[in-house]
């Protein structure tokens, strides 16, 4: 079998698009190649969608984890606690058997019944405990980032006479995002790798379907060879992070434009795992 | 163990229960969180020794050796852990026989036929005729090995990035005052590290506290594999018979790591203020400050 004709059978094996059945006596360097890469369209799926949605989210508990009313400030730094406290598996393990003991028929409120099968998927439900997770990490970093937005910069906002929102979405969120950037950047390299994780914590891979890491560890489970299959998946990894620091970069750039000289690279240190 | 437990489908309410958290399975699943606690203590302090000898590889002036400890301080940064903690105990388990078959079987039949690795009988590990506990300790050995390569390379970043940090002119002083290389490291370099290195190692900490539930995936009988065993609903064919009850025992892991953070959170706190004292940076004079 050509190269070529494996990438049109497995290229897109991983959400369901070509061949059925995995290979099971040909494990030629292109198969593997072609069907890892394929499963990373899940890695890149779960990373971009739970920070999508995990950066707004963010925002909005590291506002409630700043606010001065104890109502909403200890429901946050409890989310926060939990989130970060605890391993990002065990949280997996327990949102899976949550969403297994919901009726299988669905909730029924107001006469409306709520289908809750798909939160068993992985594609929804490893997904919404990834948006909670890198939630609570990012908002510990904007809260941080909060804490040093530098004075003078308050002070110049209060003697222009910005007060309020206007003040808020002028000065003090962009000096916070400006100040985490680089923290964020981490954490956005962090949560792409955790993704990793989804289909090794309880969420099934349906009819075959996984990540890089699950086709890798097939592979490595067929071949009794983990040198070949394993340094593809870390090469796609490392590749993806490569770009996701070029990226991130890029906005640094912007958000730093008013500072000639203070846009410093952004230096990936691996501070943040769960 | 108590002695009403003999016949426990006679039992009710908190005398069921009582037995049942005391059964022979559920005492496994207790001692679990001791195999959790001692990958912990067996771990970390290996780990940091990896990462000291990385981190002095890689500032060595010898090209080899900086380019190992280069090359093992950056291969975390770009690729998961999740991946290193599924490669290393099997390549490990593979170099280790594969060493072994060049010793004790005939050197001319390869390793490695087809889709197979192949070792003849006597370079096995372990051995087919070794006890059951050999078989276990030798899996919880890869995966401490495994543990200790991977946050070896995190605590080789770490300390790398201390060592650099501590300021230049000390070494300089050091080196006016005619120290060699090695008394520098010795008497400067490495004492004053720590307090730049702590901040990074705490956090490490952290992160190794919530890699050990990653033990499951190394086929180790952990806390979350009796979590999943326990849990799982048990027919009228069991001595305790239940539903699906593995949402309470993950609920009891959630909280022991939370425990275990929040605890640990507070030690590492005192351990930085400690060190803090009577440096040249902001919390030491702080606290310079404090008690003038």
């Amino acid at each position: 079998m050509s190269c070529g004709q494996t990438i049109l059978d497995y290229g897109l094996r991983s959400i369901g698009i070509g061949e059925k059945l995995l290979p099971r006596t040909e494990f030629d360097f292109c198969t593997q190649v072609t069907l890892i890469g394929s499963g990373l369209i899940w890695n890149l799926y779960f990373g971009f969608f739970a920070l999508l949605f995990g950066f707004f989210l963010a925002n909005a508990l590291a506002m409630a984890k700043a606010s001065d009313s104890a109502w909403i400030r200890k429901p946050a730094e409890w989310f926060i606690f939990v989130f970060r406290g605890s391993p990002l598996f065990i949280q997996f393990f327990l949102a899976y058997q949550l969403f297994v003991l919901l009726p299988r028929s669905g909730i029924e409120i107001f006469g409306i019944t709520i289908a809750t099968s798909w939160l068993t998927k992985a594609w929804a439900g490893a997904l919404i405990v990834l948006i909670l997770n890198t939630t609570a990490y990012s908002a510990e970093i904007f809260y941080g980032a909060l804490q040093t937005v530098p004075k003078g910069d308050l002070e110049a906002a209060d003697a222009y006479g910005l007060t309020g929102w206007k003040k808020f979405r002028r000065v003090v969120w962009p000096t916070m995002m400006r100040l985490a950037w680089p923290s964020y950047t981490n954490e956005a390299i962090f949560l792409f790798h955790a993704t990793t994780l989804v289909f090794f914590a309880s969420f099934p891979a349906f009819a075959q379907q996984g990540d890089a890491l699950y086709y890798g560890n097939y592979f490595a489970d067929k071949t009794f060879n983990p040198f070949v299959a394993y340094p593809i998946v870390a090469v796609y990894f490392i590749l993806l992070t490569l770009l996701l620091t070029s990226l991130f970069g890029l906005v640094n750039r912007r958000l730093n434009r008013h500072l000639p000289g203070a846009a410093r690279r952004v230096r990936y240190r691996p501070q943040l795992i769960r | 163990m108590f002695e009403y437990c003999a016949d426990p489908k006679s039992l009710e309410g908190l005398t069921w229960l009582s037995c049942y958290l005391t059964s022979g399975t559920h005492m496994q699943f207790y001692a679990s969180f001791g195999t959790v606690l001692l990958l912990l203590a067996i771990t970390a302090p290996i780990a940091l020794l990896f990462g000291f000898g990385g981190a002095l590889a890689a500032r060595s002036h010898v090209a080899p050796l900086r380019w190992f400890g280069k090359i093992y301080t950056s291969m975390v940064r770009g690729v998961p852990d999740i991946v290193f903690f599924m490669f290393v105990p099997i390549a490990l388990d593979q170099l280790f026989e594969y060493l072994r078959s060049r010793v004790y079987c005939d050197t001319s039949v390869p390793v490695r036929q087809g889709s197979d690795f192949v070792v003849c009988a006597a370079a096995k590990l372990p051995r087919a005729t070794s006890p059951e506990w050999v078989h276990d300790s030798y899996g919880m050995f890869l995966a401490v090995l495994a543990f200790s390569v991977v946050f070896g390379a995190f605590a080789a970043n770490v300390l790398y990035g201390a060592m650099n940090s501590v300021p230049r002119a000390q070494l300089e002083t050091a080196e006016a005052y005619g120290m060699t290389r090695r008394q520098m490291n010795r008497r400067i370099l490495i004492p004053q590290m720590w307090v730049y290195a702590v901040p990074g190692l705490s956090n490490l900490w952290m992160i190794l506290i919530k890699a050990t539930p990653l033990l499951f995936l190394l086929g180790i009988e952990d806390i979350v594999y009796w979590a999943r065993q326990l849990g799982a609903s048990k027919t009228q064919a069991f001595a305790y018979p239940h539903p699906d009850w593995r949402l309470y025992y993950f609920l009891a892991i959630l909280i022991f790591y939370l425990l275990m953070t929040a605890i640990s959170e507070r030690v590492l706190r005192r351990i930085s203020r400690r060190l803090s004292l009577g440096q040249a940076t902001m919390a030491g004079e702080a606290m310079r400050k404090a008690g003038a």
